[in-house]
């Protein structure tokens, strides 16, 4: 029954189109409601869980645009099972807790429009096998995400920073779709299924080092990995529910979804190739300075968001680690992550609902107003510490027995993931715990806490309490999402692992470090208050040399330029965007005139009846008092000569449909340039004698140059023209004899139509014009 | 400023100006016309109702909106693109009715293309009087104002 993919995403988009509507209907409580959405998808995922753990795959597939190799092929594995749960799971607890935190909000029904279509995009993203639909998808999540981040578009502030958000991972996309096309190029498939069994033929491809980069351009941007990680901690200016759904399962876990679903086909078979070291070096820098920056921050929000940039840091270097236990304790980590990462962000989220500010320094001992609330933190942040027997320390323990295996030099990585870990101890604390215990001094907050209600701690209860339990009892999901996702990143067959914690609480080395571990966070922790003293000096002195100055540099310069053209091309004077449009075509016209220089240019006078050269003749006179007469009435007669002449010709050469069109149209023009004629200002000569001479000398070289281009084209004939082609099948396909009407109305009844909305279109183009013109002159007339 | 000449002829040339355009509309497909040809000769008909007698006697004419005129010809346009799906061929792929004869009119053909070609004259005539009518309006307000 694998239909059930598709149910399960439609299902999600289709809350998502019905939401506004729900909200109108029931209010606050829309989202106990719309919740049923991913969690119908999450029940679904849950029902096939034990197929995949079997083994199986499920696929589905609809035939889509095949010319393009893009069919809407999903498949559903151990890798994209595992993303799908974290994806629905805590979908449905950011959407129940959204109608709390939202509570009240004039566009909650646009939030959960935006919300829902960002978790559909995201289950589609983990769904696809076809490399294109994934991309479609992809690019799905960049512009939900980016009307997440905005939502507050009423602030500067937030419109710039989901402008930065959407221009990083947009950028890093087209790079990575280049490097997927690329991959279809080499190994003629663009199915990650197929894809994925034919490393060798990558890696032997000559396109393997450029395929590489441009993948990781799409991975390093989405996932936040340095240097482009400056947009994550500004897409907090989201609602929280936004940042606590984006940190924890979607949006940036998308890039390590990508690095882990093309890692059977990039990852060299030793490992130690460009791939591995590229993940594991970016991500240890990544980890590193995520960690150094997280330490100086005081609003909890962006403590927590430089943990999530850690963690992304650690998931990719693991990834480059590639090794069993390395592949493992990335699968535990990130699924730990997820579960603590949205506790958190939704329990900040409460405190900042609950007691009015986010700030660390000011919050203490709220614990005993908002007792729920602080449980779930301070669970989630011992999971996030890795203190047995929470998951997180299942998935710490893992990183350190990845670690204590490597050797040489690479003993680099496990000393980077130790400081990371550390670090990120002390800020878990900071963030989790620190707001909850002490002794409270409600006095200095804005407003006078107590706690949130129902839909507000029921999310990150229950993900807390899951994280406790998954560590102790870590059989299922070990079974159903950690082995079968290894098997898919890793591209070999399932097999069982021990996740239990008493394997893994034995005296040895990685024990040793978890406990320095625990020490050394405890130790930051305790100190935080002398970072905070000098965190605003030095995140200044750091500002002007990260990455986020070179992009506002790149930005502003982009629009400098952009100003500059504007200005120089557009001036608003018809004169000038005549004189480039002109200016332009003659340019090419010229270029292809001279890749076909040295055609004889014959030209047979005898072939003309003299009835054409008398009209061509009158034409061309008609043209020269319609360039120099100063009278409308001249003008406009002199135009129409021209006008009736090309009739005459169409006639001539037999084509009566043209002619008669030409001539109604002449008509018409006639008709409708009579109501302004009157009403415009005399007509005057206000350029320069210079200026007129240029752009006589254009106009002449444009004529000269069309003319010779018409007779080289009547000449010089590639193939033998369709139009005899048409004329046969006219009436045996379409009925008709008249080819004219026949091509418009049948063989290209598509562009007529094309044609006749642009003229619709046109239309509406005309109303606004006039109605605005008419509220002008209302306005004046006042 | 009304032409009495013209006012009498416009009288008269109106229906006749109509049913031309409906024949031609009609032959499209055999001999010169069609419904690009025919929505504007049917547009010019009107035009002259408006300059001969009044903007407002050619709109009631009309009686349609010259927008809604062009939204159902759009619509026509599209519907005659469906046939071709119902009977698995391409969207737009041309459906005949087997011909039958009339008196008058000989042997008739109908089929999609000339639903589609209705289309079209639709969309030509309201677009031509769209503007005519708009561009009447604001030569108007401008009379108007200069007599005021």
């Amino acid at each position: 029954m694998p239909s059930f993919l598709v149910i399960s995403l439609a299902v999600i988009f289709l809350a998502s189109v019905i939401a506004p509507m729900v909200v109108r209907a029931l209010g606050d409580r829309a989202g106990w409601f719309l919740a049923a959405a991913p969690l119908a998808a999450f029940g679904l995922f849950v029902s096939q869980a034990p197929v995949i753990a079997s083994g199986a795959s499920l696929v589905y597939e609809v035939d889509w645009f095949s010319a393009l190799e893009a069919s809407f092929a999903l498949r559903l594995d151990g890798l994209s099972l595992l993303m799908a749960l974290l994806v629905t799971g805590i979908g449905t607890f950011i959407v129940i807790y959204t109608g709390g935190y939202m509570h009240g909000h004039p566009q909650l029904g646009r939030f959960y429009l935006y919300l829902l279509a960002f978790m559909g995009s995201m289950v589609g993203l983990v769904l696809s096998d076809n490399v294109i639909l994934m991309f479609v998808f992809w690019e799905g999540t960049s512009i939900t995400s980016y009307l997440l981040i905005g939502f507050n578009h009423e602030e500067k502030s937030s419109r710039w920073k989901a402008l930065q958000a959407l221009l990083v991972t947009g950028l890093g996309a087209m790079a990575m779709l280049a490097g997927l096309i690329l991959i279809g190029m080499v190994t003629g498939s663009y199915r990650f299924s197929e894809i994925n069994g034919m490393g060798d033929v990558l890696q032997a491809s000559p396109w393997y080092t450029a395929i590489v980069l441009l993948i990781l351009g799409g991975c390093f941007t989405k996932s936040a990995q340095v240097p482009f990680h400056f947009w994550l901690p500004n897409a907090m200016a989201g609602p929280t529910p936004v940042s606590a759904f984006l940190h924890s399962a979607t949006m940036v876990k998308a890039g390590i979804f990508l690095m882990a679903r093309l890692n059977p086909a990039l990852s060299s078979v030793g490992g130690g190739g460009l791939w591995e070291y590229m993940l594991a070096i970016f991500g240890g820098l990544t980890l590193l300075l995520a960690m150094f920056l997280g330490l100086f921050q005081k609003d909890a929000k962006s403590i927590l968001a430089y943990t999530t940039l850690g963690v992304l840091g650690i998931l990719t270097m693991l990834l480059g680690i590639g090794t069993e236990y390395a592949i493992k304790a990335m699968v535990v980590f990130l699924i730990g992550h997820a579960l603590y990462k949205a506790t958190l962000f939704m329990v900040i989220g409460s405190v900042d609902h609950e007691a009015g500010t986010r700030d660390v320094t000011l919050l203490r001992g709220l614990r005993k107003v908002m007792p729920i609330t602080a449980l779930a933190g301070l669970l989630a942040a011992l999971s996030m510490s890795g203190i047995p027997p929470f998951f997180g320390f299942i998935g710490k323990e893992l990183i350190y027995k990845a670690g204590v295996g490597l050797a040489g030099p690479d003993l680099i990585f496990l000393v980077v993931a130790f400081v990371g870990n550390l670090v990120m101890m002390g800020l878990a604390l900071k963030a989790g715990v620190g707001p909850f215990f002490g002794k409270a001094d409600l006095a200095a907050l804005p407003k006078k806490p107590h706690e949130a209600p129902l839909a507000m701690w029921i999310g990150p209860a229950v993900l807390a309490g899951l994280g406790l339990i998954f560590g102790l009892v870590p059989f299922w999901v070990s079974t159903h999402m950690v082995e079968p996702a290894i098997a898919a990143i890793q591209g070999s067959t399932i097999h069982s692992l021990e996740l239990a914690l008493w394997d893994l609480v034995k005296p040895n080395l990685p024990l040793l470090l978890s406990a320095l571990t625990v020490a050394g966070g405890c130790l930051v922790f305790i100190n935080r208050r002398r970072f905070w003293a000098v965190a605003d000096g030095v995140l200044a002195r750091i500002r002007p040399l990260g990455a986020e100055a070179v992009y506002d540099r790149l930005f502003n310069a982009t629009i400098w330029f952009s100003k500059f053209q504007t200005i120089r091309l557009q001036t608003g004077r018809l004169h000038d965007y005549v004189f480039f449009i002109v200016a332009t075509a003659v340019a090419f016209l010229a270029w292809a005139l001279f890749s076909f220089w040295g055609q004889p240019v014959s030209f047979a006078w005898a072939s003309y009846d003299p009835l054409i050269i008398g009209i061509v003749i009158i034409m061309i006179v008609a043209a020269v008092v319609a360039v120099s007469s100063r009278s409308y009435i001249k003008v406009l007669a002199a135009l129409g000569v021209v006008g009736f002449g090309v009739a005459l010709l169409f006639a001539y050469f037999g084509a009566p449909d043209l002619a008669i069109t030409q001539l109604l149209v002449e008509t018409l023009t006639v008709v409708l340039f009579m109501f302004v004629v009157l009403r415009l200002p005399p007509l005057k000569s206000i350029s320069k004698t210079r200026t007129r001479l240029r752009d006589a000398i254009l106009a002449s070289v444009f004529g000269a140059l069309i003319t010779v281009l018409l007779i080289q084209a009547v000449n010089i004939q590639f193939k033998s023209p369709i139009s005899e082609q048409l004329a046969a099948m006219s009436y045996p396909e379409a009925k008709g004899k008249n080819v004219v009407n026949v091509i418009l109305v049948d063989f290209r009844a598509l562009d007529t139509m094309g044609e006749i909305v642009v003229v619709a279109v046109a239309a509406l183009g005309i109303a606004a014009l006039v109605s605005s013109g008419l509220i002008k002159r209302k306005e004046a007339s006042k | 400023m009304k032409y009495f000449i013209l006012k009498e002829a416009s009288r008269v040339l109106f229906p006749a100006l109509l049913v031309l355009s409906l024949v031609v509309l009609y032959r499209g497909h055999n001999l010169p016309g069609g419904g690009f040809i025919g929505g504007l000769l049917a547009a010019i008909a009107f035009i002259l109702v408006g300059f001969g007698n009044s903007m407002k006697r050619a709109k009631d004419l009309l009686r349609l909106n010259p927008v809604q005129i062009m939204a159902l010809g759009l619509a026509t346009a599209v519907l005659s693109a469906v046939p071709g799906l119902l009977f698995n061929a391409p969207f737009l792929t041309g459906e005949w009715l087997p011909g039958f004869s009339l008196p008058l009119l000989g042997k008739v053909h109908l089929g999609t293309p000339l639903v589609f070609d209705i289309g079209v004259y639709l969309v030509v005539l309201g677009f031509v009087l769209h503007s005519t009518f708009s561009l009447a309006r604001l030569a108007d307000i401008q009379m108007e104002e200069e007599k005021s």
